[in-house]
């Protein structure tokens, strides 16, 4: 284990958070991420947004560990008191779930074996079922993945993620839960209810970090949204610092106007789009 | 053969296959058993050894001449060709499983030929290595020339048909293609410079047969066989992981390089030890694993097992069959499995095309 914790109950409280200092990132010579400086706290929902190949599923990708080691010397990513970028796949296994943008199977599995791969050890089969209850397909549990519709599968995945984690909190802190679009293969009232279950994680002393790219649904569920533009952080702060007329032209290229609905809340009609630039 | 449900009801208990795999290994294992002593007591030429097996397992003493033929000749055939068939099925397995495709298989994607390549080199030119180092190697030389073989066709199988943990089917097969055709020229020339003496080595070897089995060839096989069998069970949860792809694989927790390379090994030394025992035998490593996922399902935990018991009978049923269909002569137990298999090997491509994007 070469990531010692170190618990400061002093501190406990920022101890928790996920940060991401500097990060920068580089594939195949190309600048992806430019320092990057990130945070996220549990109890929180905490969306990235920005447009197409902006850098959410990398930096996502970086906050997760999975080409963390790839990251530039100085770029620093803590999870609590873990060291993201050197701490064994097992510990991180332990912390936190990933729901990817899009994930293959290689055989036929059915949906609840599915669900299984992500819940080991005692309890997995309890959990399991549980979690394809959560989104819904309790009934699809002896049905063929391959079989399931893509909205389907996208469901079927999260309750895998959501197996592997056995509760929003652990005797070393929060879990954390990431998201890369979980709600865009899904319909209106799917995406209602999977974000809901984000926010009752949340709201149980987990984190959830979600990759959006619906800005009505953010603005509802996030309490701290990030918006990244060409690998640059444009804005971080509460949705409504963040989804302003202004900075989302910028990151998006073309005018939009930021209505607020009879209830609270910020909400955003594609319909007032402008074109521009 | 061995009787399995039909594939096309699969009665799940509630979506999870664990149970039935279970229950099928205890199947398994005693079709096994069956076949064990069928490859005992059945021979060539009306030696029928019923009588003397069923003296032996009464603890009563037996003829010479039985004796002989049974502890001698069918006893190290019979282990051989458990060894083999468990590792033929255990390595392609382990290879679609490291492939994340059902239709990688070292004997089609080439690994065999590579396999092929090293014993045939070991026996042409192992006779110019030094003598001290010769004698010290003695039957191994061949299965470890094998085994280097298969584990560098694999590396470059991998490595030319796989792109950030995704392999594209088309080029693996078509890599696979130059594999056999490159491994197939070389070993043509060492056919060419070899001596009388070793062209005879090389024909027998060659006609894929486990009828030149003798207690020192077949132990020094199941010593690279069964560690490599033994390694199988510790890849199954990471292989599990791997089907989800490499990424969500290291989500879940999984050091994947280490398990790729650990597959990797397992698949040269098993495929390696049987080939260099017993030549080319083919579609073991793709019938067995494939009938198995279709039964209980490709949870790697119980398919690995359970390859290993299905591809130990079916390959002693081969060889059965073999050694009884034109007695007194034998069919080279190639020949068999590719007239059990191919046609299986056809029925599984044309179940999945439109499934599998070629
Ligand atoms: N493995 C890679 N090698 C080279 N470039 C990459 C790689 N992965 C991503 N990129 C580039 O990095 C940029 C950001 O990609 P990323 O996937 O993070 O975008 P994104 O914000 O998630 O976009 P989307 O909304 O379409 O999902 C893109 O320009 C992409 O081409
Ligand atoms: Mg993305």
């Amino acid at each position: 284990m070469n990531a010692p914790l170190t618990h400061a109950p002093a501190a406990a409280e920022a101890d928790e958070h996920l940060s991401g200092r500097n990060i920068r990132l580089g594939l195949r010579g190309k600048q992806i991420l430019d320092s990057v400086d990130f945070t996220a706290r549990p109890g929180e929902v905490t969306a990235i947004v920005g447009p197409n190949g902006s850098g959410k599923t990398t930096l996502l990708r970086c906050l997760t560990g999975e080409i963390a080691g790839q990251c530039a010397p100085g770029s620093t990513i803590r999870m609590g008191a873990l060291d993201v970028t050197r701490a064994e796949p097992w510990l991180l296994a332990q912390r936190r779930a990933v729901l990817a943008q899009a994930t293959s199977l290689a055989f036929p599995f059915t949906v609840l074996e599915v669900v299984r791969l992500g819940a080991e050890g005692a309890g997995g089969a309890a959990r399991a079922r549980q979690a394809l209850a959560q989104v819904d397909l309790g009934h699809y549990a002896e049905r063929y993945y391959q079989e399931l519709s893509g909205g389907e599968q996208q469901r079927v995945q999260l309750a895998r993620v959501l197996a592997q984690l056995d509760a929003p909190r652990g005797h070393h802190g929060p879990r954390w839960l990431f998201l890369d679009e979980p709600v865009s293969a899904l319909d209106i009232g799917h995406q209602l209810q999977v974000m809901e279950i984000a926010r009752a994680f949340a709201r149980n002393g987990g984190g959830v970090v979600a990759v959006m790219h619906d800005l009505n649904l953010t603005a509802m569920f996030a309490q701290e949204v990030v918006l990244l533009n060409q690998g640059r952080v444009l804005g971080a702060g509460a949705p409504a610092e963040v989804l302003t007329d202004r900075l989302l032209e910028t990151a998006y290229g073309c005018r939009l106007r930021i209505g607020v609905a009879p209830r609270d809340g910020l909400f955003l009609l594609p319909q007032t789009a402008e074109q521009g630039n | 053969m061995v009787a399995l449900p039909h594939p096309e009801a699969p009665a799940l208990e509630h979506g999870d296959r664990r149970r039935r795999a279970r229950q099928l290994r205890l199947v398994l294992a005693g079709v096994l058993l069956v076949t064990v002593l069928l490859s005992l007591a059945v021979g060539a030429a009306g030696t029928s050894l019923w009588q003397s097996l069923a003296a032996v397992l009464r603890g009563e003493a037996i003829p010479l001449s039985d004796s002989i033929v049974l502890w001698q000749i069918r006893a190290p055939r019979t282990l051989m060709g458990m060894g083999v068939g468990a590792a033929l099925a255990v390595s392609g397995a382990l290879m679609q499983g490291l492939f994340r495709n059902p239709l990688a298989d070292p004997g089609i994607v080439g690994v065999s030929a590579g396999a092929g390549l090293g014993a045939i080199t070991a026996i042409v030119l192992g006779a110019f290595l030094p003598l001290g180092l010769l004698t010290a190697l003695g039957f191994y030389l061949v299965p470890l020339a094998a085994f280097l073989g298969s584990w560098l066709s694999t590396i470059l199988l991998y490595r030319v048909a796989t792109r950030s943990g995704r392999t594209s089917v088309a080029v693996m097969l078509l890599a696979g293609i130059a594999l056999g055709a490159l491994t197939g020229a070389a070993s043509g020339v060492m056919v060419y410079i070899a001596d009388d003496n070793q062209l005879r080595d090389l024909t027998f070897w060659g006609m894929g047969s486990l009828a030149g089995a003798t207690w020192p060839k077949v132990l020094t096989g199941m010593a690279v066989i069964l560690p490599a069998l033994c390694a199988a069970p510790l890849l199954a949860r990471g292989l599990n992981a791997l089907s989800l792809g490499e990424a969500a694989a290291y989500h879940l927790g999984i050091r994947i390089q280490r398990v790729k390379n650990l597959a990797i090994l397992a698949v040269a030394a098993a495929t390696g030890a049987a080939v260099a025992m017993s030549g080319g035998i083919g579609f073991v490593g793709i019938v067995v694993p494939h009938l198995l996922r279709l039964v209980s399902g490709p949870d790697h935990r119980e398919l690995l097992p359970n390859a290993a018991l299905l591809g130990a009978a079916l390959l002693l049923v081969a060889d059965i069959i073999s050694r009884v269909v034109i007695a007194p002569a034998e069919l080279p137990i190639g020949i068999v499995t590719a007239i059990l298999g191919g046609p299986f090997f056809l029925w599984i491509l044309l179940r999945q095309r439109g499934v599998l994007d070629l």
